[in-house]
């Protein structure tokens, strides 16, 4: 992250003096700072709901059922994280949420999963197997519905706003099993390096 | 299926809502209680990663707008042309793994130019809904629980999301050229 920040922006400003407008730097600089607080400020009603609602469920034993129901496979991704640890509930819910195209309900189910990862982590600065492996799984995740896409379409006159549907469902899916296999080799030849 | 599938869309919320409450109802939990004890920490999880958002923003913002971004993906261009991929699609592919705002706009504003339903209106489709915002993405969840080291993850999220624009883009030909 550091890399890519400092690249960037350095990048950035070079690009603008190159061009010779490098006053866009200062307005770019700030305006998306502020975007990045609104963006922010729409995100803490979401975040506090959906949280509050995966407290219910989880003092209710909602997640724990769920995450025995699809304990075979997330064994299998994930042979680090003990069985019924709550980190299984909050990436069942995270990935369900994502699968629905509801990208800001699987946010605060992601980050709650990375806390309870965090906690079997042995290396606090460094990102456990199952932390790679989850994130792989999240960022390349397979769209059931895209729902957003689909109302976009809509709303700028599409005749079949809906016929994306099907390609974007299996691109997602190749980019998924591309994810699962990648993350599969990186770990093994990692965790060889690391012994 | 257009009927079937938003409307698939419009009931995840509330059945997952109504599902939850009933059933921690059922079970006996003070629904209430541990509700408003959850959302207590959803505030406080949104106001710690706020300086990282801050961050990326900025960061995004300035490549962007400086034509550092523009001046980048120039080279690919020919190569997409010789595919039959119009090159105006490459700034939301490269926009894509980095935020979600930005990459919706970009959608958006090929909708505006072209039309949602010529060929880049469609593959703008498919591409901005089969993938996701990967570095973004990364970034805030490693940033939320202070991991410094991401180790490979970047390396796999990138390398899965060109497997799909591959599989995105040789849809669309296959279907809608």
């Amino acid at each position: 992250m550091n890399i890519i920040f400092v690249v960037f922006l350095v990048g950035g400003i070079l690009a603008a003096a190159w061009y010779g407008n490098v006053g866009v730097i200062t307005t770019a600089a700030v305006d998306s700072a502020g975007a990045a607080v609104t963006k922010l400020a729409g995100f803490v009603g979401v975040m506090t709901l959906w949280l509050g609602v995966a407290k219910i469920a989880e003092r209710s034993g909602l997640l724990f059922s769920l995450s025995k129901l699809f304990q075979p496979l997330m064994g299998l991704l994930f042979p680090s994280v003990p069985k019924n640890h709550p980190a299984m509930g909050a990436m069942l819910m995270n990935m369900t949420a994502n699968m629905l195209g509801l990208g800001n309900a699987a946010t605060p189910f992601g980050l709650k999963a990375m806390g309870e990862l965090q906690k079997l982590n042995p290396r606090k600065d460094t990102a456990s197997t199952a932390m790679c492996t989850f994130l792989a799984i999240n960022t390349a995740s397979i769209t059931l519905v895209p729902a957003t896409i689909i109302s976009f379409r809509a709303a700028s006159g599409s005749a079949n706003p809906a016929e994306i549907a099907g390609p974007a469902l299996l691109a997602s899916l190749v980019a998924a099993l591309v994810a699962v296999a990648l993350d599969y080799y990186f770990r093994r030849k990692d965790n060889n390096l690391w012994r | 299926m257009f009927a079937l599938l938003s409307s698939a869309a419009q009931w995840a919320v509330p059945v997952f809502l109504l599902v939850v409450v009933v059933h921690g109802w059922y079970k006996g939990v003070r629904v209430y209680e541990a509700f408003v004890e959850g959302a207590r920490e959803g505030f406080w999880l949104a106001v710690k990663i706020l300086p990282y958002i801050v961050g990326i923003y900025v960061a995004i913002g300035v490549f962007r707008d400086s034509g550092a971004l523009a001046a980048v993906t120039a080279p690919l261009k020919p190569l997409l042309q010789a595919m039959g991929v119009p090159a105006e699609i490459l700034p939301l592919m490269v926009v894509r793994p980095l935020s979600g705002p930005p990459s919706l706009g970009l959608t958006l504003e090929i909708f505006d130019r072209y039309g949602p339903d010529s060929f880049i209106g469609r593959l703008a489709s498919v591409l901005y809904g089969s993938t996701e915002t990967t570095i973004y993405v990364l970034a805030v969840y490693f940033a939320s629980v202070g991991i410094k080291k991401a180790r490979y993850s970047l390396a796999v999220g990138l390398l899965a999301d060109l497997a799909g624009y591959a599989a995105a883009i040789f849809l669309c030909l296959w279907i809608f050229a």
